[in-house]
């Protein structure tokens, strides 16, 4: 009798048989299947009540009224409001995608203070009551300095409540330098102030126009309010309205419209000059707004007549002169014809001469403040806070000319001339203190590098952005707003729209980190900041403030969610017969109607670098969120390289390929770029997208592409200070 | 390389051999078998028995982890309380959809304060209720999330009892301990309590074969071609 190995064996059968006359194996597979499924990367749906809150989304100047679907206490999905004025249910890919900036990791979480070196990432956490205390300090030394004027902000908008606050805040602490991001509606309210004698931005009844003829505006890339926008294209769609897009590119627009008019870059004016040319030599213009016997008009008249044949116009434009003659007939002889511009998303300004020509058209047609036309807006009219005290320094602070000239002596007219501020602070015009808030101009204003030396001048810098932003980054203190889903505020659409609407956006959620309200932030600084600046901020806190100030309007806000109520968003002004001045009191005329020189040397820049916009990528504030990034194509963005768009036969005279690698030049720096061919474009133009090449944000976006904004320039229109740059002189060598 | 091939069929052979020699075959022959067998056979029952109590006994202890719920609610004592049976405070919302465990908004009507003695409704008044703390309750019908299950079309539209596939849970005054099984992280009371997966009662176990029973007898539409019985989809969306 021994133990052997068949022993052994022998256990190992009985255990395996015991084994498997067990449920042990069999449970253990079915738990097994079921433990795959729970892996800790698959998402797990919230559990909840479901619920909606209406509010409105701030990522655009748009103004759309969105509807949040919540689980329990988590948001799950952003839809459009049906029965909206401004986007009727519909809404767009970033709007959709506003829950990644709520729940994402670009979040600033806590008030920071920087550590490191300026961009260098490193912050300490401070609370509240530090920095609102050291801000105020800042503040309260400088005044006594006398240098109050020596404070600014730059606002994403300058609409609504918070940023009214701000620049209340400044007007009464002493300094003029409110700016806002630059659009086209401070060239449209130059234009405004000359033909129409006030200012205003312009609005377009765009849905009743029946003939829509775009200077380069992105109708479908989004201009103005893009949700908006989408719809009116369906709507000229369904009723066979025809649409005109003249643009050196085949755009999405472009390539939507009835008739797509290839144009040399930069020769709208001309363009717009010829038709205006044609239209009055056969008298095809409607006498409601222009006088045959005004001043105004002879001038014009005299100017287009002489020099802006279509023979002439096409040796400027490239256009086919029998093209005009056809194209300003049928534009007249349209029943409500209007003509619009402001390039992509009208982001950019445009020179006044353009911006002239343009509204001359809608003149000449008849159109201006009728239905299918063109309205001159006023800002909206809700915000009328009781007038404040000035103390004597706060006086003579006020009364300092502003920093980018703006409202002094040759730019008069214009109320904000940021693209002028780099060029500003770096030729020595001082600022101390700088507000940054709902914007990234570190990143969206042109020549990022003539920006970036200008925030170095700075000496401290205040970021009131949500997101670790190109900005925010650049800053000295971040005092993190919160989300537009977290928070109460008005938000007023005046994107382009003839009848403006005022949304409330409303918290969707509590807020997620320790933020707080810019406009309860602006409220504490100015009650540190003392008497007389805390006099005029008579609220407890933003809420009493934004109730006040909506008065017996709050609660239908509460409830619908918006107002349209003109005496409550904005009168559209009634433009008198004969009103329209045609040459505004401009005493040189060709100053206004020249080609803009753009910067370079052709000769070693022979090509032309022309920024363009595309409904995929966010260029504002807010950036691209994943979702939105994922939908850019592979001829735009690959991998982290960026897609020039040149013609075939520019690729050709290069020696490039497409997919090819190439350096691309401009007098304002170099960056490496991989080569598209496209037909659509024009021969010697290369086109760049705006919005890429982040240097902040998530690994979905920064590093990712070029900012064109590193490769343009500014270039001031002599006529009224606005940046007429619409590109810039290029090289492309192959890498 | 024929070579290794033709010494390794050496080696193995040989061994054969000898193992034929001194084991089985040999072994009956010679008559000494009855220890040895009796060993193999002891050696298999050993292995066999101890198996069997490793798979009933030993790994459901190990399998599954106690917890005690947070806070121990009597229900016996609730249902008494409240007029619409289980629907009282387990209700449907306005909009059909069923809200599942109540959650403090639902309780504070009554115990916003402290009523009576028990410690329990202290613990949930003071730890919850005062710091507005939701209780994490432990859900022993818990379903993965890849099953859609709609209370509303099973209580309102077939018409089915609480009971039937939750049991007389209405009748208890102490909470069960929570199983959580290791693997999965769900309740025991899916495979139920039984670990061979036998029940008595309906409400014994939730798998997907015991919600298959029903459906294949009571639901009317065979939606499946493949298997001619209700699609998977009816509940996997
Ligand atoms: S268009 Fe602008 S406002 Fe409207 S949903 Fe999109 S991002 Fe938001």
């Amino acid at each position: 009798m021994k133990i052997d190995r068949r022993c052994f064996l022998s256990l190992g059968i009985g255990g395996a048989a015991g084994i498997a006359l067990s449920p042990l194996p069999w449970k253990l597979a079915d738990d097994s299947a079921i433990w795959t499924q729970m892996w800790p990367w698959t998402p797990v749906p919230a559990d909840g009540e479901v619920t909606y809150v209406k509010s409105a989304c701030t990522l655009c100047p748009g103004g759309c009224g969105i509807s949040v679907r919540k689980v329990g206490n988590r948001a799950v999905k952003i839809e459009g409001v049906e029965g909206h004025p401004v986007n009727d249910g519909g809404i767009c890919p970033l709007g959709l995608s506003g829950l990644q900036l709520l729940y994402g990791p670009t979040r600033v979480k806590t008030p920071l203070k920087r550590a490191g070196e300026r961009g260098e990432g490193k912050w300490i956490k401070i609370s509240w009551e530090e920095a609102i205390a050291e801000v105020a300090k800042k503040l309260g030394d400088l005044r006594e300095k006398g240098e109050s004027n020596s404070v600014a902000c730059i606002s994403g908008s300058d609409k609504g409540t918070v940023p009214s606050l701000f620049k209340r805040f400044l007007s009464v602490y002493g300094s003029p330098n409110f700016m806002r991001m630059p659009s086209i509606q401070d060239s449209y309210e130059i234009a405004n102030s000359i033909s129409l004698g006030f200012i205003a931005q312009s609005g377009f009844d765009l849905e009743h126009a029946d003939f829509i003829l775009s200077f380069g505006s992105g109708l479908i890339e989004g201009w103005g309010s893009p949700v908006r926008m989408i719809r009116a294209n369906s709507s000229w769609r369904k009723a066979g309205i025809k649409v005109v897009q003249v643009e050196s590119r085949l755009s999405n627009s472009a390539a939507k419209s009835d008739k797509w008019i290839p144009i040399n870059p930069g020769t709208e004016y001309a363009l717009a000059l010829g038709l205006a040319h044609v239209i009055i030599r056969e008298s095809l213009y409607r006498n409601d707004f222009v006088h045959a016997g005004a001043l105004g008009f002879i001038r014009f008249r005299d100017l287009v007549l002489s020099n802006y044949s279509p023979d002439s116009v096409e040796k400027i434009t490239g256009i086919k002169k029998e093209t005009i003659e056809a194209l300003a007939v049928d534009f007249a002889r349209s029943g409500r014809p209007v003509a619009i511009c402001g390039r992509g998303h009208g982001k950019a300004q445009s020179s006044l001469g353009e911006l002239l020509a343009v509204q001359a058209l809608n003149a000449l047609a008849g159109n201006i403040g009728k239905e299918g036309g063109v309205f001159a807006v006023n800002d909206p009219a809700y915000i009328a806070w009781p007038a404040y005290q000035v103390d004597e320094a706060g006086a003579a602070g006020i009364k300092k000319e502003r920093i980018d000239g703006a409202g002094n002596g040759k730019y008069g007219l214009a109320k904000s001339l940021t693209n002028r501020f780099a060029g500003a602070v770096n030729s020595g015009l001082p600022v101390s203190l700088l507000f940054v808030l709902e914007s990234n101009p570190v990143y969206s204003l042109p020549d990022t590098k003539a920006v970036k030396d200008a925030f170095k001048k700075i000496p401290f810098i205040v970021s009131f952005s949500s997101f670790m932003d190109d900005t925010a980054l650049n800053s000295d203190l971040i005092l993190p707003n919160h989300v537009y889903l977290e928070r109460y505020e008005d938000v007023p659409a005046t994107a382009g729209l003839s009848k403006p609407v005022v949304s409330l956006a409303r918290p969707v959620v509590s807020p997620q980190f320790n933020t707080k309200h810019a406009g309860d932030v602006i409220i504490l600084i100015a009650k540190e900041v003392g008497s007389p600046v805390s006099d005029a901020f008579p609220w407890d806190d933003y809420q009493a403030c934004l109730e006040g100030t909506a008065g017996d309007k709050w609660k239908m806000l509460n409830e619908e969610g918006f107002s349209s109520d003109p005496a409550f968003t904005a009168q559209a002004v009634n433009t008198s017969p004969g009103k329209f001045d045609l040459s505004g009191g401009v005493a040189d005329l060709s100053i206004l109607f020249t080609p803009v020189n753009l910067e370079g040397d052709p000769k070693a820049y022979p090509l032309l670098l022309l920024p363009y916009d595309s409904f995929r990528i966010a260029n504002g504030y807010i950036g691209d969120p994943p979702f939105v990034i994922k939908t850019v194509e592979d001829t735009v963005l690959k991998g982290k390289d960026i897609l020039v768009e040149i013609n075939p036969a520019t690729a050709s005279a290069n020696g490039l390929s497409a997919g090819s690698y190439a350096i691309l030049k401009t007098p304002k720096g170099s960056a490496r770029v991989k080569i598209n061919l496209f037909d659509g474009i024009m021969p010697g133009l290369v086109a760049m997208p705006r919005g890429l090449g982040h240097t902040a944000y998530d690994n979905y976006l920064a590093g990712k592409g070029i900012n064109v904004n590193e490769l343009i320039g500014t270039l001031e229109d002599p006529a009224s200070g606005l940046d007429a740059a619409w590109g810039i002189r290029a090289n492309l060598i192959k890498a | 390389m024929s070579k290794p091939d033709d010494k390794t069929t050496g080696i193995s052979a040989g061994t054969d051999s000898t193992e034929a020699g001194s084991s089985s075959a040999g072994g009956i022959e010679k008559g000494q078998g009855n220890g040895d067998s009796g060993f193999v056979i002891l050696f298999f029952i050993i292995g066999f028995v101890a198996s069997l109590i490793i798979g009933w006994v030993v790994f459901p202890k190990l399998l599954y982890s106690q917890k005690a719920q947070p806070i121990d609610f009597n229900h016996a004592l609730h249902l008494e309380a409240v007029s619409d049976g289980c629907e009282s405070c387990h209700l449907f919302r306005e909009d059909g959809t069923y809200a599942g465990v109540p959650s403090n908004a639902q309780c504070v009507d009554c115990h916003q304060e402290v009523q009576g003695d028990s410690p329990e409704e202290k613990k949930f008044v003071e730890e919850y209720v005062a710091k507005e703390r939701e209780v994490p309750w432990l859900v022993y019908s818990k379903q993965p999330d890849c099953v859609f299950f709609s209370h509303a079309a099973h209580v309102k539209k077939a018409g089915m009892e609480c009971i039937t596939c939750h049991g007389p849970i209405g009748e208890s005054t102490s909470l069960q301990v929570y199983e959580e099984n290791r693997i999965t992280g769900y309740s025991r009371n899916i495979w139920g309590k039984n670990i061979a997966g036998i029940k008595r009662e309906p409400w014994d176990r939730m798998k997907m074969d015991d919600c298959a029973e029903c459906h294949e007898k009571e639901a009317g539409k065979r939606s499946s071609v493949q298997t001619d019985k209700e699609a998977c989809f009816v509940c996997h969306k």
